[in-house]
C-alpha cells in the first residue's frame, strides 16, 4: 500500500505549495519507513521482477552499479497548468516525473527549473547466481501480491488516467508508431516479443530481449533490466562504479521514446536546431524506450558496502551483533574452508592457504598513488585441461561478484576491456573491467598461446597489469585519459609465472591425481551441504570488513626481525617482501578473525611466506632457465 | 525604430509619460512588421534616410532625456549607412517567458510610472538597465579605463599609460575588422555595478554597449569604413569558471567556462527572416524568426486576400550557426566522476573558429529551452535543453606552436590561497618540508626527492635567440636507475598525479610515434590531422618514461632533440613542421642484468647511449644501502604505512593539493635572475670540478654541466619564491649535482667521480688502462721476432702470465682488436697474423 503513496503525497503539496520544506518531509518519510525491519521486502525489485509486473509510478528498488553519469538537465520543478474542468490555472509539481501534463504555461512567472542528474545503472556486473537467487527468493511473494491489489485498488486512485491501468494497451500504439517510422525494426520486435513471452517466462531474467538495444553491460552475457535513475539530492556523493540499492518511483511513460521520424521534415530540421542536433546514436543512448529501460526517480539510495545477501546490509546494531556472534567461529569455518579449498587445490595446502588470504583481500586505503591491502595471487602450474574452468566455478560459488576472464590471444585482442567514451553517442561504452568493488577478477592465462598480440592486445595487457599493480583502470576519454581507483580482486591462474605482475605467486603442488578431474571436482562441490557453503560466504565476505591495527609492540618486533633477516643475507629480504609480508600478517590475522597482529601472526606470515619462496626458488631451479 | 506601430523617436523625442514597454516584447513586435535594417546579405537602400537621422540622434551623448524605445536588436545606423549585423549570439533564442502584453502591462506601466515620476528613471523591463545610464557608463570606460600592470597577449605593442580601449578602437579604424573584445574584469574594477548589469543582463547590456561604442567610434573616425558596425565580445566574466558550477539560476546569464571541445557540427544555415512574397499582389513582407518558429501572415496587408503569401526561400535572411559540443576539462573534475558536456552555438563569424581538441574558454549566454510540445502527445517531458550561446572564444592552448604561454596556463589562485603559499615559503625550511611532502610513502631518497622537486619548479626560461643561441632549455631531465622494486615507478606515478600535463609512458610499450607525433586521416572529413603524442601533449609538464631501457634505439633517438632543443620536428605525410616540447623527462631504467653491479660504471649497468646520459641533469642511483639503521628505519616506515590512520599522515605531511598550488604559483609567478654573487659563485664551482679532473689528465665537467648547475639553482630560487638566485642556491645546486654525480659517475674501478663516463661512456682510466694492455701485447708480440702466425689461446696465455695485473678475456680481446684497428695484425678464427 505504502508505494501508492508517493503519487498522493507529492502531487497535494505541490498545488498547495505552502510548505516549502516538503521536499525534504517526502525524503524522510520515505527514509523512516525504509528504516523499519523488513521493509526492504515490501518494495518489489526491479532485479527480479519482470517490469511489466510492475505498475507504473511505484516504488520500487533496484540494485546496481553506476554505469555513466548523463548530463545534469533542468526541468520544470513547478509548472502552471489549466485544469481542463474548472478553466483555473493550477501549480503542479514536476519532481519525480518525466513528463508534465498538457497545457503548460511556459510563461507563466510561477514555474520554478530545478537541477537533476540522470545515472545509467546496470545491475551489479558478476553477481553470482547463488546471491541473485538468496536476494530475490525472499522478495519473490511481493510482485505477484502486489500487483494484483493494484487492480483492486485503481477504483481508489484520483488522479487515474489511463497510462496507469493498461500498460499492455498503452504500449500499442506506440508499438505501431515505432514501426511506422520505420527506424526501429529491432525496437519494435522487442516490445511485441516482451508482450507476448515474458508473461509465460516468469522464472528467467526479465527483459532478456534487450539484446538488439545495446543496453551497455560492462560483461558480455549479461541480463538484466538497465535503468536510468534521475538523482535529485546529493550529485555530488556518487560516483562511478559505485553500487548501490535504489528506492525510488518507477516511469515507463511510453512519451519518453523518442521517435525519430525518417524523413524529417527539413524546413522542421531548420527551425528546429536543438532537437536536430542530437545523433540517432545519442538520442538512443540517452533516450531509449522506457519499456526496455524504465527510469526510476530516486528517493533513497543506499550505498552498498558489498552484495552478499546472507549479511546484513546495513552498517546497523544488527551487524555489529551479527558480527560478534560470527567471530567466535570464525577459527573453526576457517578450517573447514581451508581443507574445502586443500581439496579443490588438489592437495595443495599452501596454494589453499594463499587462496583463502586472495580471497577476503581488500583495498583498505591509498597512501598517495600506493594502494594498501590489494594481494593479486598468481597460481602458476595449474593443470591443463577445464581444470581452471572448474576452479572458476568453485571460486564463483564462493564470492558475491566474479567474473572469468579467458585469456585467449583472441580474446585479448578483440576484447573491450577499457571503458571508452563515445562521443557521437555521448556516453561512456562500458568494459570488462568497470567492476563493483571486491568483485573477483579470474584471468585465465593457461588459455593463452603463441601468436601476435595487436594494438588493442597490448592495451588489453597493459590495462590488466596498471589495474594489478596500481588498482586502477585509465578509461579512455579519446582525448585524455581519465584514472578511475578500483578494488579488485585479482586470481591469475598460468602454467608459468604469469607475464602479467602479481603480489604473490604459489607455484601448484598437486598432492593427488585424480584420474578424472571433472567427477573429482564435482564430488567435492557436491560432498558440500548448502549451509556450509553459505558459512564460507559470510566468512569470506565478513573478514574482509574487519579493523585492524598493529600494537606499537609489535611494531618494535617486526623491524628487529627486518633487521635481522637483512643482516644475515641483504639480497634475500627487500623492502618488497617486507611489503608482501605485512599484507599476509593482516590477512591471516583478520582470516582468523584477530584483528590485532600478534607476534605469533607474525611468525606465522613469515613462516608461509619462506615455504611458499622456497617452492619458487626450487621451481626456479627445477625449469632452470626462468628469471 | 522604423517600424510604424512603435513611436519613431525622431518625431517624438519627449518620451515624456509613456511606458518603456520591455525589450523583449518590442523586439516581438518588431518581427511582426518586417521593416528591419539591412542584413549583409541584402542591402537595402531605403534605410539610409532614418539612419542618418539616428545619427544625429545618437552622436549627442549630451542628450539628458532618454528615448522611451530602445531598439536593441539594431543599435545604430552608422554614417554612411554602415549596416548592422544582427547578433543571433545575444537574440536567436530569446528568453522563454514572454510578457503576456494584455494582462501584464498595466502592472508593469504603473511601477514605470511611479518610478519615473520619482526620479525620472527608465529601465528596460524586467530589469534594472537604464540604457542612457549604461551607455555612458560604458563610454567613460572605454575613454578613461588604463590598465598599466596589463599582461595580457591581446595588448602587445600598445601603450599601457593610455586609454586601452581607445587604442584598440584606433586599431579597429586601421584594422578595419569590426570586432571589440572587452575584458570583464577590467569592467568591474572600473565599475562594479556595471559589471553586475553585464553579467545579469547580458541580452540588453551588450547592445548597448554596441551603440555606445558605434557613438564613440564614428565620432573619432567618422571616414572609416567597416563592414558592418562594431560588436562588443565581452570575454572573462568571472562568474562561473566551472562546467559543474552551471545551476538554473545561470540561465540568461553571461558565464565564462572553460572546456575541451570534442566535437563540432558541420554549418547550419539558420533563419533569421523569413520573406513572403503575395502571390496575388506580388506585395512582400518580412517575417523575423521568433524562437525557431516564424510566424506566417495570414491575410495580405496590401490586397486582403487570406493565405495568399508563400515563403520565398532565396530572399529569406539566413545566418550561420554551428554546434558545438564542449567537454569539462579533467583537471576540474572530481575524482570518481565523468566529464560533464554542454552544448555550445557559436555564429556568424565564429563558426568554425574552433576544432575538436582545442581547449578552450567561452563566454556566452546560458540558455534554457522547454522542450517543444508534440501536438500528437498529450504531455511533454518535463525537462529544458540548455546550451550556450557564445560570444567569445579563447583558445587555451593557442599559442603552443610559437612564442611562450606563461599566461594561458594561469591559474586563478584566491588571495588567501597567495597568502598561505607565501607564508609557506618564508619558513626556512621549505626546501626540506616540500621535498618531503613529495611521495611521502616512499621512504627516504631525500636527495632524488629534491631532485624531481627542483625539476617539477624549473628553471627560469632565457632567449637567447637574438644572440643565434636560440632557447636555452629551463627543463631539468632526470634519469633514476638502479634494482628492481625500489619504487621508481611509484615515484613516476606520483609525479605523474601531481602535475597537471603530466604523461606517463612505459618504454616497452611506446613507440617513437606514440611519443612525438602522428598523422592521421580522419575518418569523416577525410582530412590530414596531426595527432600529438606523449612529448607533445607534457609540453610545458613533466614526461615520465618507464622503463627507458627497453626503449628500442629508433624511439631513443627522438628524445635527443627533446632533451636539449626542446622541439619535435616532424616531416610526414607532407607536413613538415615543429613542435614545441619544453618537457622535462624524469625517466627510469633498470641494469641489464637485472641486479645492479657495482664493478661497472652507469652506462655499463644500464646499456644507454652516452649522447643521451649527457642530456640528463641528474642521475641518481636508487640502490639498497644494506645497512642497519637504514633497515630500521625503512621497516618502521613501511609498517607505519600499513597502520597509520589517515589523520596521522594528514599532519606529518603537506597536502598534495598545496603543494600543487605551490609548484604552479611558483612556475606562474616566479622567474629568478642570477645576482652577482650567484654568477661568481657558479664560475667558481664549474672551475672547481674542471680542476678535479685536471689533476689526473681527465676533463670532468662539460659546459652542459654548468647550464645544468645554473638550471638547479634557479629552481632552487623559486622553491624560495626569490626572485634573486642566491648562493644558497647555487650551493644546494652543487651539493645536489655533487651527490647524483657521486651516485652515477664513480669510476668503480678507481672511486673517483669521472664525468667522462657520462659523457664519453667510458671512464678515463679505463681508456687507459686498454691502451695499456694493447701496448704490452704488441711489445710482447715484436719481442718474439718474425712469426707470423701466432695461436689465439697460446698469446693470451703468454700475457696472462706477462702482465702483473689479471686480464680477463674481454681485454684481451680489446686489445687484439685495438691493434687490428692500427692494422698491426688480423684475427682469423683461432690465429693471430702479422701484417
Amino acid at each position: 500500500m505504502r508505494m501508492w503513496f508517493v503519487c498522493r503525497f507529492c502531487c497535494p503539496a505541490a498545488q498547495s505549495n505552502s510548505n516549502p520544506e516538503w521536499e525534504a518531509k517526502v525524503l524522510e518519510y520515505f527514509k523512516g519507513q525504509l528504516r523499519e525491519k523488513e521493509s526492504h521486502s515490501w518494495v518489489p525489485s526491479l532485479n527480479d521482477v519482470p517490469l511489466h509486473y510492475l505498475k507504473p509510478n511505484s516504488l520500487v528498488k533496484f540494485r546496481c552499479l553506476v554505469q555513466d553519469m548523463f548530463d545534469p538537465e533542468f526541468y520544470m520543478g513547478v509548472y502552471e497548468t489549466v485544469d481542463p474542468s474548472t478553466k483555473a490555472n493550477v501549480l503542479r509539481c514536476g519532481k519525480y516525473k518525466d513528463v508534465t501534463e498538457c497545457g503548460v504555461d511556459l510563461n507563466s512567472r510561477n514555474t520554478v527549473t530545478a537541477e537533476r542528474q540522470t545515472f545509467y545503472c546496470v545491475p551489479i556486473p558478476g553477481e553470482s547466481p547463488w546471491a541473485k537467487e538468496i536476494s530475490f527468493l525472499s522478495a519473490r511473494v511481493v510482485p505477484s501480491t502486489s500487483y494484483v491489489p493494484s487492480r483492486q485498488k485503481r477504483s481508489y486512485e484520483e488522479d487515474d488516467d489511463d497510462m496507469d491501468t493498461q500498460p499492455q494497451k498503452q504500449r500499442e500504439p506506440h508499438t505501431v508508431m515505432m514501426g511506422g517510422g520505420g527506424e526501429h525494426p529491432h525496437g519494435n520486435g522487442d516490445s511485441k516479443r516482451q508482450e507476448t513471452e515474458a508473461p509465460s517466462s516468469q522464472t528467467t531474467a526479465p527483459s532478456d530481449c534487450s539484446s538488439h538495444l545495446d543496453l551497455n553491460f560492462p560483461l558480455p552475457g549479461e541480463r538484466g533490466p538497465a535503468c536510468l535513475v534521475k538523482v535529485y539530492e546529493g550529485l555530488d556523493s556518487f560516483k562511478l562504479n559505485d553500487t548501490l540499492e535504489i528506492y525510488g518511483i518507477l516511469s515507463v511513460n511510453p512519451v519518453l521514446t523518442v521517435i525519430v521520424y525518417p524523413h524529417r521534415d527539413p524546413s522542421l530540421l531548420l527551425l528546429n536546431p536543438t532537437e536536430s542536433m542530437e545523433t540517432p546514436e545519442e538520442q538512443r543512448a540517452h533516450d531509449p524506450p522506457a519499456s526496455l529501460v524504465p527510469r526510476l526517480h530516486m528517493l533513497y539510495a543506499r550505498p552498498l558496502q558489498h552484495n552478499n545477501p546472507l549479511l546484513p546490509s546495513a552498517p546497523t546494531e544488527d551487524q555489529s551483533a551479527f558480527v560478534s556472534s560470527f567471530l567466535v567461529e570464525m577459527a573453526s569455518v576457517r578450517a573447514e574452508l581451508l581443507a574445502y579449498l586443500t581439496h579443490v587445490l588438489l592437495g595443495d595446502g599452501l596454494a589453499a592457504e594463499y587462496l583463502l588470504l586472495h580471497l577476503i583481500s581488500n583495498v583498505y586505503t591509498r597512501r598517495d598513488v600506493l594502494p594498501l591491502g590489494k594481494f593479486t595471487l598468481n597460481l602458476s602450474g595449474c593443470p591443463l585441461n577445464s581444470y581452471t574452468e572448474r576452479l572458476y566455478q568453485i571460486v564463483q560459488q564462493l564470492v558475491p561478484c566474479s567474473y572469468r576472464l579467458s585469456m585467449s590471444l583472441h580474446t585479448m585482442n578483440s576484447m573491450r576491456l577499457v571503458p571508452k567514451k563515445d562521443y557521437v553517442a555521448n556516453r561512456l561504452v562500458s568494459g570488462a573491467l568497470q567492476l563493483a568493488r571486491n568483485t573477483s577478477l579470474f584471468l585465465d592465462e593457461t588459455q593463452l598461446e603463441q601468436g601476435q598480440l595487436d594494438s588493442s592486445g597490448v592495451r588489453n595487457i597493459t590495462a590488466l597489469g596498471n589495474l594489478i599493480s596500481w588498482q586502477k583502470v585509465d578509461y579512455d576519454f579519446s582525448y585524455h585519459q581519465m584514472e578511475f581507483p578500483c578494488n579488485i580482486n585479482v586470481l591469475v591462474t598460468s602454467e608459468g609465472r604469469s607475464l602479467l605482475p602479481s603480489d604473490c605467486q604459489v607455484p601448484l603442488q598437486p598432492q593427488v591425481t585424480p584420474p578424472n578431474m571433472e567427477e573429482y571436482l564435482t564430488t567435492i562441490h557436491m560432498a558440500q551441504f548448502t549451509s556450509q557453503i553459505n558459512k564460507f560466504r559470510v566468512y569470506l565476505s565478513l573478514a574482509r570488513t574487519l579493523d585492524y591495527s598493529i600494537s606499537d609492540e609489535v611494531t618494535k618486533a617486526v623491524e628487529d626481525d627486518f633487521v635481522d633477516m637483512r643482516k644475515d643475507d641483504p639480497q634475500s629480504v627487500t623492502a618488497e617482501d617486507l611489503h608482501r609480508m605485512l599484507v599476509v600478517a593482516r590477512l591471516l590475522s583478520l582470516s582468523l578473525g584477530q584483528t590485532t597482529l600478534s607476534r605469533d601472526g607474525w611468525m606465522r606470515a613469515k613462516h608461509i611466506d619462506m615455504l611458499r619462496r622456497s617452492r619458487t626458488e626450487q621451481q626456479k631451479s627445477l625449469n632452470g632457465n626462468e628469471p | 525604430m522604423s517600424s510604424p506601430t512603435s513611436t519613431p523617436v525622431g518625431s517624438k523625442p519627449s518620451s515624456d509619460g509613456l511606458a518603456s514597454p520591455p525589450s523583449q516584447r518590442r523586439r516581438g513586435q518588431d518581427s511582426s512588421n518586417g521593416d528591419l535594417p539591412a542584413m549583409p546579405t541584402s542591402p537595402a537602400t531605403d534605410i539610409a534616410s532614418p539612419a542618418v537621422h539616428d545619427t544625429s540622434l545618437f552622436s549627442s551623448p549630451r542628450r539628458s532625456v532618454l528615448p522611451s524605445e530602445v531598439d536593441m536588436s539594431s543599435p545604430l545606423i552608422g554614417v554612411r549607412g554602415t549596416p548592422v549585423r544582427q547578433r543571433p549570439d545575444l537574440g536567436s533564442a530569446r528568453k522563454a517567458p514572454q510578457v503576456d502584453l494584455h494582462t501584464e502591462l498595466p502592472s508593469a506601466d504603473g511601477a514605470v510610472a511611479s518610478e519615473q515620476a520619482a526620479g525620472q528613471k527608465l529601465v528596460i523591463w524586467g530589469t534594472d538597465v537604464n540604457v542612457g545610464t549604461c551607455k555612458e557608463k560604458f563610454q567613460r570606460f572605454l575613454q578613461r579605463f588604463i590598465d598599466p600592470t596589463s599582461n595580457e597577449d591581446e595588448n602587445a605593442g600598445l601603450d599601457l599609460n593610455e586609454p586601452l580601449y581607445m587604442q584598440k578602437l584606433e586599431e579597429i579604424s586601421v584594422i578595419g575588422e569590426p570586432v571589440l573584445n572587452v575584458n570583464c574584469s577590467h569592467v568591474q574594477s572600473f565599475d562594479a555595478d556595471l559589471y553586475r548589469q553585464l553579467i545579469s543582463y547580458p541580452q540588453e547590456v551588450i547592445p548597448t554597449f554596441d551603440m555606445a561604442v558605434n557613438e564613440l567610434f564614428f565620432e573619432r573616425f567618422p571616414d572609416s569604413i567597416l563592414e558592418h558596425q562594431i560588436q562588443v565580445r565581452p570575454y572573462n566574466a568571472l562568474k562561473t569558471r566551472n562546467m559543474r558550477s552551471l545551476n538554473p539560476e545561470d540561465i540568461d546569464q553571461m558565464i565564462t567556462i572553460s572546456g575541451m571541445v570534442i566535437r563540432t557540427s558541420q554549418l547550419i544555415p539558420e533563419m533569421q527572416e523569413a520573406f513572403f512574397q503575395c502571390q496575388v499582389c506580388a506585395f512582400s513582407t518580412r517575417v523575423e524568426v521568433d524562437r525557431g518558429r516564424i510566424a506566417e501572415p495570414a491575410v495580405c496587408r496590401n490586397c486582403n486576400t487570406t493565405h495568399s503569401l508563400a515563403l520565398i526561400h532565396n530572399r529569406s535572411a539566413f545566418s550561420d550557426k554551428q554546434m558545438i559540443k564542449v567537454q569539462e576539462s579533467p583537471d576540474d573534475m572530481p575524482a570518481g566522476q565523468t566529464p560533464h558536456t554542454t552544448i555550445v552555438y557559436a555564429h556568424n563569424d565564429l563558426v568554425d573558429k574552433v576544432q575538436p581538441g582545442d581547449r578552450i574558454n567561452i563566454t556566452g549566454i546560458y540558455r534554457a529551452v522547454p522542450m517543444r510540445e508534440n501536438p500528437r502527445q498529450s504531455t511533454v517531458k518535463s525537462v529544458y535543453k540548455t546550451h550556450i550561446d557564445v560570444i567569445h572564444f579563447r583558445k587555451t592552448d593557442e599559442k603552443r606552436l610559437h612564442g611562450l604561454d606563461e599566461d594561458s596556463d594561469q591559474k586563478l589562485f584566491t588571495e588567501e590561497r597567495v597568502q598561505t603559499l607565501k607564508e609557506l615559503a618564508a619558513k626556512p625550511d621549505v626546501y626540506e618540508r616540500l621535498s618531503s611532502a613529495l611521495a611521502p610513502s616512499i621512504y627516504e631518497q631525500e636527495d632524488i626527492k629534491k631532485g624531481i622537486l627542483l625539476q617539477l619548479f624549473g628553471g627560469t626560461r632565457k632567449d637567447f635567440s637574438q644572440t643565434g643561441r636560440g632557447n636555452f632549455r629551463a627543463e631539468v631531465n632526470i634519469l633514476l636507475c638502479g634494482d628492481p622494486g625500489t619504487s621508481k615507478s611509484q615515484l613516476l606515478q606520483y609525479v605523474f598525479n601531481l602535475v597537471p600535463r603530466g604523461q606517463y609512458t612505459s618504454g616497452k610499450g611506446s613507440s617513437a610515434v606514440g611519443l612525438t607525433a602522428y598523422v592521421m586521416k580522419d575518418p569523416e572529413t577525410k582530412q590530414l590531422v596531426l595527432q600529438t603524442g606523449a612529448l607533445v601533449l607534457s609540453d610545458n609538464g613533466i614526461c615520465c618514461i618507464d622503463e627507458f631501457d627497453k626503449m628500442s634505439d629508433s624511439t631513443r633517438s627522438v628524445l635527443h632533440e627533446v632533451m636539449e632543443q626542446q622541439t619535435l620536428s616532424i616531416a610526414k605525410a607532407g607536413i613538415i613542421c615543429q613542435l614545441n616540447a619544453r618537457t622535462s623527462v624524469l625517466a627510469a631504467a633498470n641494469p641489464v642484468e637485472s641486479q645492479w653491479n657495482p664493478k661497472k660504471t652507469t652506462i655499463e649497468n644500464i646499456q644507454l647511449p652516452h649522447t643521451l646520459l649527457s642530456r640528463f641533469d641528474l642521475i641518481f642511483l636508487m640502490l639498497d644501502p644494506q645497512d642497519e639503521a637504514y633497515d630500521r628505519r625503512l621497516a618502521h616506515h613501511l609498517v607505519a604505512l600499513y597502520y597509520q590512520s589517515e589523520e596521522q599522515i594528514e599532519e606529518e605531511f603537506l597536502d598534495m593539493a598545496v603543494l600543487k598550488d605551490y609548484i604552479a604559483y611558483a612556475r606562474t609567478y616566479i622567474n629568478p635572475r642570477l645576482n652577482e654573487e650567484a654568477s661568481q659563485a657558479l664560475i667558481e664551482a664549474y672551475v672547481d670540478m674542471r680542476k678535479i679532473g685536471s689533476g689526473r689528465g681527465m676533463v670532468s665537467a662539460y659546459p652542459r654541466q654548468l647550464e645544468s648547475l645554473i638550471r638547479l639553482a634557479e629552481a632552487h630560487a623559486k622553491v624560495r619564491f626569490s626572485d634573486k638566485v642566491e648562493t644558497v642556491d647555487v650551493e644546494e645546486a652543487k651539493r645536489l649535482h655533487r651527490e647524483a654525480l657521486k651516485q652515477s659517475a664513480t669510476d668503480p674501478r678507481t672511486g673517483f667521480v669521472d664525468i667522462s663516463i657520462l659523457t664519453t661512456g667510458m671512464s678515463a682510466t679505463a681508456r687507459k688502462r686498454k691502451e695499456e694492455v694493447a701496448q704490452a701485447l704488441k711489445k710482447m708480440i715484436q719481442s718474439r721476432g718474425k712469426t707470423p702466425a701466432m695461436k689465439y689461446q697460446q698469446l693470451f696465455d703468454d700475457l696472462r702470465g706477462q702482465s702483473e695485473a689479471a686480464i680477463t678475456k674481454d681485454m684481451f680481446e680489446e686489445a687484439l682488436r685495438a691493434l687490428a684497428d692500427e692494422d698491426y695484425l688480423t684475427v682469423t678464427g683461432k690465429t693471430v697474423r702479422l701484417l
